[in-house]
């Protein structure tokens, strides 16, 4: 359903990404993990077309993204972004109902889909109506979950959700988002820097270092069979991290 | 940059001094607006109105824009009601070109002027005598009478101590000094009836420096120069303690006072004709010097010097100058009419400026090439002097009163409004705008349903900025006939009435601050409660 063929992206004299090749796997959780600077989110922005590439193409259900067909694209795919992104002039319920209603779906429909997924994603109709600035990080981000899953999308792009939320709130959001995407089967696009995060979400890693792809696989082949030093020394790093943080 | 226009750009065209419009600092001064030539008909068509249905009953009497018209134009509206007989003065018209043009059309009756002028400026000869200046007004059915017997004539002055001790008495006296530093006006130094002719004159030695009029008095004063340019009624002359040198080549044209009349004046207010007549050779050099002095330098209302002059020289007084209270002046007959036209200037001019503004600002804000020239060209405008914009609005709308002013407050209203919307918008976080973009809203929608009301904030502050500051502005639009309470600033100023100026300045005042708390509250209806 989501091809990217050969993308690359420069930024002035900076090449962000090296061409490069993917397609996630449907229904399953693809995670892009790496250093800052590595590519990863520039990766995400070029499959919702909020930066085009500078070669190749990115095909959704076998047609390339174009100026033109990619505002009705962004209907199918669902962004959640780090600090959720939400418009601080609208309630949670405006934010949440805003694209529908921009849309001109029924209102009885719109309803319907935000008692739906109010119940998914555990958000009560008291803390909808309040404005984002009322809300807790953790509201902010099941909101802006409601508000990407609203039109129902077959493919959820989420770049760093939980980073900027404190430890234990984190792992209950990790514990509930792996839940609900087991639940609706969408194909999940998620990028972290986070390596527990990935070995939890990610049903496929992609390691990615300076614009370009290093490896791809499951944590166990990052672990047993590094392409290369960098693998180890990047897995190394993360866990001399979380031992610190444990101890 | 929400105060940097409180106050009118330019402070208010010296009334009390010569000048009018322009820089032309006297009587004889060159029609300095009248390349607003195009404003002329229109003026006349202002005046017009308010004299049509009461010509027949009221003589009017005109006076130009600087003191000693004034006065005059006072003396002789004294003169005529002492004689019984319905007068109004309309003062300060501008420049001999209006006034001949008033004369003419029956806006006014008459009006004071110098035969110099008369001579130079509206017949196009030399002629300064009585006899041949009304041959040539006669077919227009104008005539001049009434010397009142002085001159205001250009003149040289230097200190009285300093010339004591040269010996200079007459301006032939001069070329015995060439050490003398000469500091005269640019107009008068380019004036072919000034500076090169009287050189070649009097075969004077001396360069002279170009300096501005108003400051050649205190360069005088401190010893900077020996000699200036000087009108011969000048009030300062004795504030100064000047030495006017005589001309004894009579270089200078002569330039009596008389009256200009419409000749059916006589016929139509016999009474006040006689009374008027009888002010011939009434008034000296030094009694109008005074006069200027009083007006001037002592700060009397015109009326008032009038008043003194006339009792002092025989006929009783008007007794018209006992001042009204001031709370009754302030909300006097015209105070809902000025207000009402203040409103309209401020909010209509506000309307078309949000209306052009907002969208200006949005494109700004959309296409970083457009931002430089539209935030350049918007914040040029607003370095125009309001005077200077004014005049060139005149000529190029080809009206005077409201539509220039609107013009005008429209154009200073756009900066603040153009900056805010752009600045708004810019400064809408970039996650923000992205997420819009992400979630598939086009451009058009995006920006109603998001980027405005984020920007909400921004450009409604804008737009109290414009709006506030325009009621302060609209004021200088009375000096284009167009209303608002800068019509009683304007009269103030004219009339030398302070009170009559605080009536107008005060309203204005508080009409800023009504329309800055109003502001306020509309920010709470119209501010989206999340970005408060």
């Amino acid at each position: 359903m989501l091809l990217l063929d050969n993308v690359s992206k420069s930024f002035g004299a900076k090449h962000a990404l090296a061409p490069t090749s993917l397609a996630p796997q449907p229904g399953k959780t693809t995670v892009l993990i790496g250093p800052s600077g590595c590519g990863k989110s520039t990766l995400l922005r070029l499959m919702i077309g909020l930066i085009t590439p500078d070669t190749g193409s990115v095909k959704v259900d076998g047609a390339p993204l174009t100026a033109i067909n990619v505002d009705e694209v962004r209907h199918r795919v669902g962004y959640v972004i780090q600090d959720g992104g939400l418009f601080p002039h609208l309630t949670a319920y405006g934010n949440v109902t805003l694209l529908p209603r921009y849309l001109r779906k029924e209102s009885g429909w719109i309803e319907q889909r935000v008692n739906e997924l109010a119940a998914l994603v555990s958000i009560s109709r008291d803390t909808l109506s309040r404005y984002p600035s009322g809300l807790s990080g953790g509201e902010r981000q099941r909101v802006a979950l409601m508000r990407a899953l609203m039109l129902d999308p077959q493919l959820l792009l989420l770049d760093e959700p939980l980073a900027a939320l404190d430890p234990i709130i984190r792992r209950g959001l990790q514990t509930e988002l792996k839940e609900i995407f087991a639940r609706l089967k969408k194909t999940v696009v998620l990028v972290t820097h986070d390596l527990h995060e990935a070995a939890w979400f990610g049903d496929e890693i992609v390691l990615m270092r300076e614009g370009h792809m290093v490896q791809r696989g499951t944590l166990d082949d990052l672990l047993s069979r590094p392409g290369e030093p960098f693998v180890t020394e990047f897995v190394h790093a993360q866990r001399a991290d979380a031992r610190l943080a444990a101890a | 940059m929400s105060t940097q226009r409180a106050t009118p750009h330019t402070p208010l065209p010296p009334l009390r001094s010569r000048g009018g419009l322009g820089r032309g600092r006297g009587p004889h001064a060159p029609r300095r607006v009248c390349h607003a030539g195009a404003a002329l008909a229109a003026v006349l068509g202002l005046l017009g109105t308010g004299s049509a249905a009461a010509e027949q009953a009221e003589l009017t009497i005109g006076s130009k824009r600087f003191t000693e018209s004034y006065i005059l134009g006072e003396i002789l509206l004294a003169t005529a009601r002492t004689a019984g007989v319905q007068a109004q003065h309309k003062q300060g018209l501008g420049n001999t070109g209006i006034l001949f043009e008033a004369l003419k059309s029956g806006s006014i009756d008459l009006y004071p002027d110098y035969t110099g002028t008369i001579g130079r400026e509206l017949l196009k000869s030399d002629a300064s005598d009585l006899e041949s200046l009304n041959r040539g007004l006669a077919p227009l059915g104008l005539g001049v009478a009434v010397p009142l017997g002085f001159e205001n004539t250009y003149a040289l002055a230097m200190p009285d101590t300093k010339a004591q001790q040269l010996g200079v008495r007459t301006i032939g006296d001069l070329a015995k000094h060439p050490e003398l530093r000469l500091g005269l006006s640019h107009e008068f130094l380019n004036r072919s009836d000034g500076w090169p002719g009287l050189q070649r004159t009097y075969a004077l030695p001396q360069a002279p420096s170009g300096l501005d009029h108003g400051l050649a008095y205190e360069a005088l004063a401190s010893g900077q120069i020996d000699v200036m340019d000087i009108y011969s009624t000048d009030a300062k002359i004795a504030k100064y303690k000047l030495r006017v040198l005589e001309d004894d080549q009579h270089y200078f044209p002569e330039y009596a006072a008389v009256l200009v009349y419409r000749l059916d004046v006589p016929q139509r207010f016999p009474a006040a004709w006689t009374a008027m007549q009888k002010l011939q050779g009434k008034i000296s050099v030094a009694q109008m010097v005074q006069m200027n002095a009083q007006a001037e330098l002592e700060s009397k209302a015109f009326p008032e010097v009038a008043a003194q002059f006339l009792e002092q020289a025989g006929p009783a007084s008007t007794g018209n100058t006992a001042r009204a209270n001031f709370w009754s002046r302030l909300f006097g007959g015209d105070f809902w009419r000025l207000t009402w036209q203040h409103l309209l200037l401020v909010f209509a001019s506000l309307a078309a400026a949000i209306v052009i503004g907002v969208p200006l600002g949005v494109w700004a804000a959309r296409s970083p090439r457009a931002a430089q020239p539209v935030l350049a060209a918007v914040g040029l405008i607003q370095t125009i002097p309001s005077l200077a914009l004014l005049a060139f609005l005149i000529p190029l709308l080809g009206a005077i009163g409201i539509w220039p002013a609107l013009v005008a407050l429209f154009l200073y209203a756009l900066l603040p409004i153009v900056r805010n919307t752009h600045s708004g918008i810019v400064d809408i976080a970039p996650n923000l705008r992205e997420s819009a973009q992400a979630l598939g809203i086009a451009p058009a929608a995006r920006l109603r349903l998001v980027e405005l009301p984020l920007a909400a904030r921004s450009i409604l502050a804008g737009i109290k900025t414009s709006a506030v500051i325009n009621v302060g502005t609209a004021t200088i639009a009375a000096f284009i006939g167009a209303g608002g309470y800068g019509e009683r600033i304007v009269t103030g100023l004219a009339l030398n009435d302070n009170q009559m100026l605080l009536a107008g300045a005060i309203p204005a005042a508080v009409l800023a601050l009504l329309v800055h708390w109003s502001f306020e509250l509309l920010d709470r209806r119209l501010i989206p409660a999340g970005v408060r």
